[in-house]
């Protein structure tokens, strides 16, 4: 049973609130179906899809083999001829296996064509280290995608954004690539019941502060909100902003606030080398040049293959107090 | 083999043989005509002409209903002729004019027209497996009773997506046919020293139904077609169709001196021996279906319609500068 907040509103945790979205989606256009490895009986090793099968069958709910890029390709196909299909891709690291279909085929079809076919599908798929998964489970990769132009790139950060969010992203005509923070699935939040979309390409400012910007995207933005707390405590106000989607970015909400506050620090659970925060920190010191106070820091992942040992994974990540610290510094404290 | 077919029906319909011969010449004068555009300079990057390799491309075709898809390669200008593209929009495509298919933002390489089922030519090898597999995904999950046909060399035997999607295909027993036009060389290297063991079993392996026949010989490529095509469209599962043929041109337009891969007089005696359309115009006289100047009657219309388009083409204006960032997003 769902739980009630102080608030009295309901909580889902953010895997059930993705599966409400889905749940939701199915009930309401019947060309929507979710193929991957184990989303059915098994829901997925997450169980982020359990209950699925049940309620709209196997017809709809499709075990495939362990052929990311085969049934990846088959969704492209499906999506061009009047499915609206979600392909589960377990762990981000395995997007790797359906690059051709991605790049070269479902970013490129509607343009190739001249805007004759198009492509309505998602592509779930997971990121985020500390699982103690080592090297090849661990990675956050959407930049890859994020690079590539006729894809969408979605990173929600809460329950409320990701069933927002995931809802209009299967509503979307273009491939669009959900990506979920697996750490992230325990996390509870409010959560409305019934229909209601989260455009794709609005920011969000999830905490309103005065003196630094910490823009954070997906799994970061947890890091930043206790970072924010820290650093109130000793007299700095921190506003934090999701993007909440990485393409179409909202760049005037990220630029605004950074022009508002003179100081900011991107965090991104990519690599930092090359990576999302490299984009966004350039939006910001473009567009916010004259305002800024300092240069803007990123702050992403190192640049190692994750590796397993449980001191060694802490220490590639940023951190509440790693975010503390160097926003200190930027504030000059 | 089972046969959904009557081979009397097949076999005996003047009107069908008449239609396969007349779009076989239509696919060779158009691929002449990419030829002179090219090198005369016309035409812009690459050209993979087909000739040679017609009986395929309309043998299936015709098996198939307008309505049903097709996928097809970077060789691709036979099968978009054959499942109905008109050639002038074509040739506009090919010189990257705004009335070709795709407001010349595809070429050569990527005609794509829902109106003829064409998912869209494809210029990664196997690029278009997944897509094929996935048109009959929808097709099985809408009730739609289409099929969906997948165009690809030899080459893309190398590719795992190819073998991912047949195991896929067989699963949920989906209408595609994929057919594998062999002509011989993975661009500039013989297929034998890129393909190990059996080509067929890679298919029956998974359960696939699969056959073999003479890529020369529109009438079998056609029957064979038809069998697969309507098996998989009563539900029953999934086709493969072998084709052997050979391209008479390089790999593309450019690729004029072959002497290190193949042989002149290798060459010489497949367009003697084993041309599709100089074999089929002689059994159709044999049959007295049609006499010489019925046949150059149809060859000296399609010359000049192809003359006509090639006008048109050359004529259309390109697009307009803003349209470069148009269709990124639907």
């Amino acid at each position: 049973m769902p739980e009630t907040n102080a608030a009295g509103q309901r909580e889902l945790t953010f895997a059930q609130a993705i599966r409400e979205a889905l749940a939701e989606e199915m009930r309401r256009d019947k060309t929507v179906c979710i193929m991957g490895e184990d989303v059915a009986e098994a829901g997925t090793p997450f169980k982020v899809l359990s209950g699925l099968l049940e309620e709209f069958g196997k017809e709809r709910v499709l075990d495939t083999p362990i052929s990311e890029a085969g049934f990846t390709g088959l969704a492209v196909g499906a999506a061009m001829t009047g499915m609206r299909p979600v392909v589960d891709i377990m762990f981000g690291d395995f997007i790797t296996l359906t690059m051709d279909q991605m790049v070269n085929q479902a970013a490129k079809i509607h343009y190739m064509s001249g805007g004759a076919w198009k492509v309505p599908m998602v592509m779930r798929t997971t990121l985020g280290a500390t699982r103690r998964s080592a090297a090849q489970h661990s990675q956050s990769l959407h930049a890859w995608f994020c690079h590539v132009p006729g894809l969408k790139v979605v990173l929600p950060s809460t329950p409320y954004d990701a069933k927002g969010l995931l809802k209009a992203a299967i509503r979307d005509e273009n491939p669009v690539v959900f990506f979920e923070d697996k750490m992230m699935y325990k996390l509870k939040g409010a959560v409305p019941e019934g229909d209601y979309t989260v455009p794709l390409g609005a920011a969000d400012v999830k905490r309103v502060g005065e003196d630094i910007t910490l823009v954070a995207t997906s799994s970061m933005v947890q890091v930043a909100l206790g970072a924010a707390t820290l650093l109130e405590e000793i007299g700095i106000s921190a506003e934090v902003v999701d993007p909440r989607t990485l393409w179409p970015l909202d760049e005037k909400t990220l630029i605004e606030s950074a022009k508002k506050t003179s100081r900011a620090i991107v965090l991104d659970e990519g690599y930092e080398r090359y990576g999302v925060t490299a984009e966004l920190a350039s939006v910001i010191a473009t567009g916010a040049f004259y305002d800024l106070d300092a240069p803007v820091k990123r702050m992403g992942a190192m640049h190692v293959p994750i590796p397993f040992s449980p001191p060694l994974e802490d220490a590639t990540v940023p951190t509440e107090q790693t975010v503390f610290e160097a926003a200190r510094t930027l504030c000059g404290r | 083999m089972t046969s959904a077919t009557q081979p009397g029906e097949v076999l005996n319909d003047v009107a069908l043989w008449l239609r396969m011969y007349t779009n076989m010449v239509a696919v060779r004068l158009f691929e002449t005509q990419v030829n002179e555009l090219y090198t005369r300079a016309l035409m812009p990057g690459l050209a993979h002409l087909y000739i040679g390799e017609e009986a395929v491309a309309v043998g299936v075709c015709e098996a198939l209903e307008r309505s049903d898809y097709i996928t097809s390669t970077h060789r691709g200008h036979g099968h978009c002729l054959a499942k109905g593209a008109s050639p002038d929009r074509m040739f506009a495509e090919l010189l990257g004019k705004e009335a070709g298919y795709c407001k010349g933002k595809g070429g050569s390489m990527h005609i794509a027209d829902p109106a003829t089922g064409n998912l869209g030519a494809n210029a990664i090898v196997c690029g278009s497996a997944g897509i094929a597999t996935g048109a009959a995904f929808s097709a099985k999950h809408l009730g739609t009773g289409r099929v969906s046909v997948c165009f690809f060399g030899e080459g893309a035997l190398g590719q795992g997506i190819l073998y991912e999607v047949m195991n896929l295909a067989e699963l949920f027993k989906l209408p595609v046919i994929y057919v594998c036009e062999n002509n011989l060389y993975t661009e500039y290297t013989h297929y034998s020293e890129t393909t190990a063991g059996d080509i067929l079993s890679r298919a029956t392996a998974f359960g696939l139904l699969a056959a073999t026949v003479d890529g020369q010989d529109v009438r079998a490529v056609y029957e064979a077609a038809h069998i697969l095509i309507e098996r998989a469209r009563s539900g029953v599962g999934p086709g493969f169709l072998l084709c052997n043929t050979y391209r008479y041109h390089g790999h593309h337009v450019g690729d004029i001196n072959r002497e290190y891969y193949r042989s002149k007089k290798e060459e010489q005696r497949w367009k003697n021996e084993r041309d599709p359309i100089a074999n089929f115009a002689k059994w159709l006289m044999d049959q007295k279906v049609a006499d010489k100047t019925k046949l150059d009657a149809i060859e000296a219309e399609f010359a000049d319609e192809m003359r006509k388009a090639v006008e048109f083409a050359v004529a259309a204006p390109y697009p307009v500068h803003r349209e470069v960032g148009e269709d990124v997003y639907a």
